[in-house]
C-alpha cells in the first residue's frame, strides 16, 4: 500500500463510512511474532491451549494440593461416587480416583510428548535426507516410508508389546520398560507423515532463491539445511507434531485399555478404563472421568493444532 | 470497502468490437465479470447503476434468469486457459453440456454439435479430439476449446478477458484471428479486455481506457491513437516499444512514473493526478467528469 | 481406463506385501525367548505336533531360511495351528473375518454417507452456523477415543435405556425378520462407534477439499455457461473434491482396523480383532502372526483398490 494517503471527505462523496489508515511505522515483525498474533485470533485454539495448560498444571502440581496416595486400599470406601473425601470417587479397591487420575495424567502426557519427539526426530531425519538427496536414495526412502504407512498401527503395536514386553520388563522394570517400549513403538510408527511433509517442504524450498543464494555464498549442504531450509519447513512440522501428541495419547490409552500397555496397578487413564468397564452399571463415574479426561485432552490438543495450522498457513487471511 | 469499479459507463453496439484497456488492477476484469454477475456476491455487491442488455437491466435478475442469458446471449472467455477447463471431463462433454443446456438436444446430438464447434475453431481431427481430456491439449488449443464452448450457442456478445495474455505471441495472433473469423461468421459484438495497445489497434472499433476503477477516455480507435487527450492514454501509447524509430533517437523506453493508487483508499480528485506530468491544483480537488471533446470521443480531464 | 495403470499398481503392491512380511517376520525373529514356549508347557499339545511346528518354523535354522520357509508356508495356505482353538489358523481366520469386514464396511458406508453431504454443505456456506456446528461436531467426533465412545454408548443405550444389547451373539433364536432385526440391533453400536470417528475426519477433509476446489477457475467457467448453482456444485465441484478424499479413506484404513479391534473387544463381536486379543492373552503365537498378517494384507489390498479408484476418478493420472 505504498503511497496511500489518509482519506478525506470530498464534497460529493456519498456518506459511507470511510476507512482511515494511518501510515504504518516501519516495524520489523518477526515471523514468530506474526504467527503468534494469528494464533491468538482463533478463539477455539486459544481455549484449547488454556485447557491444556490447566490440565498440565493440574497433573504436575495437583499432588501437592491433594497429597493422597494412589494405592491406599480402603474396602470400606469402594466404588463411591464423588464426595468431599474423594472428589472424583473411588474404584473397586477404594483407591482415590483423583490421585490416580493425576498420576495417570502425568504418564499419559509424558508418553504423548516423548512419542511425538521420537516421531519428529526420525521423520525430520528421513525427510531431510530424502529431500536433499534425490535419486535412488530418495526413491528408496520413499518406498520405505510408503511401506511403513501401509502397516496397520494398532495390530503392530499389539504384536510388539506382546513379543517384547516381558523381556523389557526384566531390563527396565515394569513402568520404565513399558514406557520405553510404548514410546519407541508409537514413535516408530508415526514418523512417516512427518517424513513425507518434510521431504515435500525440502523439495519446494531447496529450489527457492534464498537457498540458491546461500549455495552461491559457499554454504555447505548441512549449513543450507539447518540454517535456511529447516526453519522455513518447521511450521507444518509443528502442526503435525501437535497432532502426534494427541495420537500417541490415544494409542497409549488404547494399549492400556486392551491390557497391553501399562499394567493395571499403574494407573494410566487407559488402564483405569479397563478396570472400570466391568462396573459401568454401578460405578459409571469410574469410567467417565478417565475417559472424559482423555477426550478433553485430545480435543484441546486438536483445537490447538488447528489454530497452529491456520496461523502458519500464509494463504489464509486472518 | 473497495470500489473496484466506480462509475464506469460502457456501451457496446451490435456487432462492434470494443476494447477495454488499462493496467492490472484497474477494474477491467471486475467490469467484465460483473456483466454476467460472476463476482462472489457476498463480499461483492452492486451499489448503484444498471447493466442494460437489449434494454433490460440485468442487476435485479434472479439466478435462473441470469442463467438464461449466460452462454446463450452473452458469453465470456477467461485469461488462463490452463485452469479454465474442468480436468475430469472430456472437452466434448464440457462443450456438449452447454449445448444441451440451452438447446434441447439429445446427448448424441449435443456431442456432434461439440465436434462441429471444435472443427470450427480449427482443431485438427475434431471427432477424435472431442473425447480427449483438457490436459491432452496445449495452452493455445485449450483457449480454442474455450472459444468453441463460448460460441456454441451463438451469443450476441462475447466478453474476452485478456484471452491471449497467457499465450505465446505466435499463438496470440492465431487466437485473435480466430475471434475475428467467428465474429464475422456469427455477427457478434466483442468486448475485448487487454492491456496490450497493439492488439487494440488491430482489432477494435472503439476503445475505452480505464484507470483505477474509472473510465478516463473513450473514443473510436483511429481517433484514440491519432489524438489521445488524456495524459494516461498518451503515456500508454508512448510506452509501446517501437522498432520503426531510429535507435539513437529513442534510447529509453517511455514509462509512466509511479504506481496505481490503492483502491482501499482512493485519492480525492483525479486518480491519475499523482503520476500526471500536467497535474495542477484543481486536479486534486474533484474528479473531472467525462466530457465530449470530439464526436464519439470523451475524456475525463481538465485539459 | 488405462489397463497399464492397473497393472502397474498391482506390481507395486506385491513388493509391499513382501516388505510387510519381512517386517513382521523380522519382529517375530527378533523377539527374545521362544514364542513357542507355550507349546512346551501346554500339556494339551502332543509332542509330535510341537516338533512338527518347530520344524515348520525351522526354529533352529538361520533367520533367512526360516523366513523363506515361513513365507512358502503362508503362500500355500498353511498358516499353522492354533493351540487355543484347536484348529488351523487359516480356517479360524476365515471363520471370523466376515463379521469384521461387515462391521467395518457398514461403518464406512455410514461415515461416507453422512460426512460427504455435511462437508459439502458446510463448505458452500463457510463460517455459517451450520458450518460452525458441523466443524465442531467433526472435531469432537475424531477426538473421541473409540473405547470411550463405545463405553458411553453402552452406558446410555444398554444400561440406562435398555434399548440395545451390548453383547454380540452369533446365534439368535429367532426367525425371519426378527432374526435380521436382532442382528441389526446388536450391530448398531459397534458400527456407529467406528463410523463416528471416521465421519469426523471425513467432514473436515471434505470441507477443506470443497473449499479448495470451489474457488478454482473452471468453476467460474461452469457458472458462466449458465448452469444452475446446484448442478455446478454437484457436477463440477464435488466430482473434483472427492478425488483426494478417496485417497484419504484408503490412508485411514490402518486406523480403522485398529478401531475395529477395540470395538470388537468392547462389544464382544466375534471378528478377527477380538481373535487377536484373545490369542495374545493366550500366548497363541501362530494366530497372532496370522491375524496381523491378514490385516496388513487387507490394508495393502484396499490401498490398491483406492489407487485404482483414484485413477478412474482423475483422468490426469491414468493417462500417463
Amino acid at each position: 500500500m505504498a503511497g496511500s494517503t489518509p482519506a478525506s471527505l470530498s464534497a460529493d462523496a456519498p456518506a459511507t463510512p470511510q476507512v482511515v489508515v494511518r501510515p504504518r511505522k516501519a516495524r520489523s515483525i518477526s515471523p514468530a511474532r506474526e504467527t503468534w498474533r494469528r494464533f491468538r485470533r482463533h478463539t477455539l485454539a486459544v481455549t484449547g491451549a488454556i485447557v491444556l495448560l490447566i490440565l498440565v498444571s493440574g497433573v504436575l502440581l495437583g499432588p501437592y494440593v491433594w497429597p493422597v496416595a494412589i494405592n491406599d486400599i480402603d474396602f470400606t470406601a469402594k466404588l463411591q461416587g464423588p464426595s468431599l473425601a474423594h472428589p472424583l470417587g473411588t474404584d473397586d479397591l477404594g483407591q482415590d480416583l483423583l490421585a490416580r487420575m493425576m498420576y495417570g495424567g502425568k504418564i499419559s502426557l509424558a508418553v504423548g510428548f516423548a512419542a511425538m519427539l521420537v516421531a519428529l526426530t526420525v521423520g525430520v531425519l528421513v525427510g531431510s535426507i530424502a529431500g536433499m538427496a534425490s535419486g535412488w536414495v530418495d526413491a528408496a526412502l520413499m518406498w520405505l516410508t510408503d511401506l511403513f504407512l501401509a502397516l496397520p498401527t494398532l495390530p503392530l503395536l499389539l504384536l510388539v508389546m506382546y513379543l517384547f514386553r516381558d523381556s523389557v520388563k526384566k531390563v527396565l522394570g515394569v513402568e520404565g520398560g513399558a514406557f520405553v517400549l510404548i514410546v519407541v513403538v508409537i514413535g516408530g510408527l508415526r514418523w512417516m507423515p512427518v517424513a513425507r511433509l518434510v521431504r515435500a517442504q525440502f523439495l519446494s524450498l531447496r529450489e527457492k532463491e534464498f537457498v540458491e543464494a546461500a549455495r552461491a555464498l559457499g554454504a555447505s549442504k548441512v549449513r543450507q539445511v539447518v540454517q535456511h531450509i529447516l526453519p522455513n519447513a518447521l511450521g507444518p512440522v509443528i502442526v503435525v507434531g501437535t497432532i502426534d501428541v494427541a495420537a500417541a495419547i490415544i494409542f497409549e490409552s488404547t494399549l492400556s485399555f486392551l491390557g497391553l500397555g501399562f499394567p493395571s496397578d499403574v494407573p494410566t487413564w487407559g488402564s483405569m478404563l479397563r478396570d472400570a468397564k466391568d462396573y459401568l452399571d454401578i460405578a459409571a463415574h469410574w469410567a467417565l472421568f478417565p475417559g472424559g479426561a482423555i477426550f478433553l485432552t485430545v480435543l484441546a490438543i486438536n483445537f490447538v493444532g488447528d489454530g497452529l495450522r491456520d496461523a502458519f498457513d500464509p494463504r489464509r487471511v486472518l | 470497502m473497495v470500489r473496484a469499479v466506480d462509475g464506469v459507463d460502457l456501451r457496446i453496439d451490435r456487432g462492434e468490437t470494443v476494447g477495454v484497456v488499462g493496467e492490472s488492477g484497474c477494474g477491467k476484469t471486475v467490469t467484465a465479470r460483473s456483466v454476467l454477475k460472476l463476482i462472489d456476491m457476498p463480499p461483492g455487491r452492486f451499489e448503484a447503476g444498471q447493466i442494460l442488455w437489449r434494454g433490460r437491466d440485468l442487476i435485479p435478475l434472479e439466478q435462473d434468469e441470469m442463467n438464461q442469458i449466460r452462454a446463450r446471449e452473452i458469453a465470456i472467455i477467461f485469461q488462463e486457459p490452463m485452469t479454465s477447463l474442468n480436468p475430469v471431463y472430456t472437452v466434448g462433454d464440457q462443450i456438449a453440456e452447454v449445448i444441451a443446456l440451452h438447446q434441447k438436444l439429445s446427448p448424441k446430438q449435443a456431442m456432434a454439435g461439440a465436434a462441429e464447434m471444435l472443427r470450427l475453431v480449427n482443431i485438427p481431427n475434431p471427432t477424435k479430439r472431442v473425447r480427449d481430456y483438457p490436459h491432452q491439449f496445449s495452452g493455445g488449443m485449450r483457449q480454442r476449446v474455450m472459444i468453441a464452448m463460448a460460441l456454441s450457442c451463438q451469443p450476441k456478445l462475447l466478453i474476452a478477458d485478456e484471452p491471449t495474455t497467457a499465450l505465446d505471441v505466435t499463438i496470440q495472433a492465431q487466437i485473435l484471428e480466430l475471434m475475428q473469423e467467428m465474429k464475422e461468421k456469427f455477427g457478434m459484438a466483442i468486448m475485448l479486455i487487454t492491456h496490450a495497445m497493439g492488439v487494440v489497434a488491430e482489432t477494435c472499433q472503439r476503445v475505452t481506457v480505464m484507470y483505477a476503477g474509472k473510465v478516463v477516455e473513450e473514443a473510436p480507435v483511429k481517433e484514440l491513437f491519432g489524438n489521445p487527450r488524456h495524459p494516461y492514454t498518451q503515456g500508454l501509447i508512448r510506452s509501446i516499444p517501437r522498432i520503426d524509430r531510429a535507435v539513437s533517437r529513442q534510447a529509453r523506453l517511455e514509462s509512466i512514473q509511479g504506481t496505481v493508487p490503492s483502491l482501499l483508499n482512493p485519492p480525492a480528485g483525479c486518480r491519475f493526478a499523482a503520476r500526471c506530468k500536467y497535474a495542477m491544483d484543481i486536479c486534486t480537488q474533484g474528479i473531472p467528469p467525462l466530457k465530449e471533446v470530439a464526436p464519439g470521443h470523451r475524456v475525463a480531464c481538465v485539459l | 481406463m488405462n489397463r497399464q495403470y492397473i497393472i502397474r499398481r498391482l506390481l507395486i503392491a506385491i513388493p509391499s506385501l513382501l516388505g510387510i512380511s519381512v517386517i513382521l517376520f523380522g519382529i517375530l525373529a527378533m523377539a527374545p525367548g521362544d514364542p513357542f514356549e507355550e507349546l512346551a508347557t501346554n500339556p494339551a499339545i502332543p509332542p509330535e505336533v510341537r516338533m512338527a511346528l518347530r520344524a515348520k518354523f525351522g526354529l533352529d535354522d538361520p533367520v533367512w531360511q526360516r523366513y523363506l520357509h515361513w513365507l512358502a508356508a503362508m503362500m500355500q495356505g498353511d498358516w499353522g495351528f492354533s493351540f487355543q482353538s484347536r484348529m488351523d489358523v487359516d480356517r479360524l481366520i476365515l471363520q471370523r473375518l466376515p463379521v469384521t469386514l461387515i462391521v467395518i464396511g457398514a461403518s464406512q458406508i455410514l461415515a461416507i454417507s453422512v460426512a460427504i453431504p455435511v462437508g459439502v454443505l458446510a463448505a458452500i456456506k463457510p463460517y455459517s452456523i451450520f458450518d460452525q456446528i458441523a466443524s465442531t461436531f467433526a472435531m469432537i467426533g475424531f477426538s473421541l477415543p473409540t473405547f470411550f465412545t463405545g463405553l458411553v454408548l453402552i452406558l446410555v443405550f444398554s444400561i440406562q435405556l435398555d434399548w440395545l444389547p451390548f453383547v454380540y451373539r452369533a446365534d439368535i433364536n429367532a426367525t425371519g425378520w426378527a432374526f435380521y432385526w436382532e442382528h441389526i440391533k446388536q450391530s448398531i453400536m459397534p458400527v456407529v462407534v467406528l463410523g463416528l470417528a471416521q465421519a469426523g475426519t471425513l467432514v473436515r477433509f471434505m470441507r477443506s477439499s470443497v473449499l479448495d476446489v470451489i474457488r478454482l477457475d473452471y468453476v467460474t467457467t461452469a457458472r458462466s455457461k449458465g448452469i444452475g448453482e446446484r448442478k455446478v456444485i454437484v457436477r463440477h465441484v464435488v466430482r473434483n473434491a472427492l478425488i483426494p478424499v478417496v485417497t484419504l479413506i484408503a490412508l485411514q484404513l490402518p486406523a480403522v482396523f485398529g478401531g475395529a479391534i477395540v470395538t470388537e473387544q468392547i462389544f464382544r463381536v466375534p471378528g478377527i480383532g477380538s481373535l487377536l486379543i484373545a490369542a495374545i492373552q493366550a500366548n497363541d503365537t501362530p494366530v497372532v502372526m496370522g491375524v496381523t498378517f491378514i490385516i496388513s494384507c487387507l490394508v495393502v489390498l484396499f490401498n490398491l483398490i483406492a489407487d485404482i479408484l483414484y485413477g478412474w476418478l482423475d483422468p490426469r493420472i491414468s493417462f500417463r
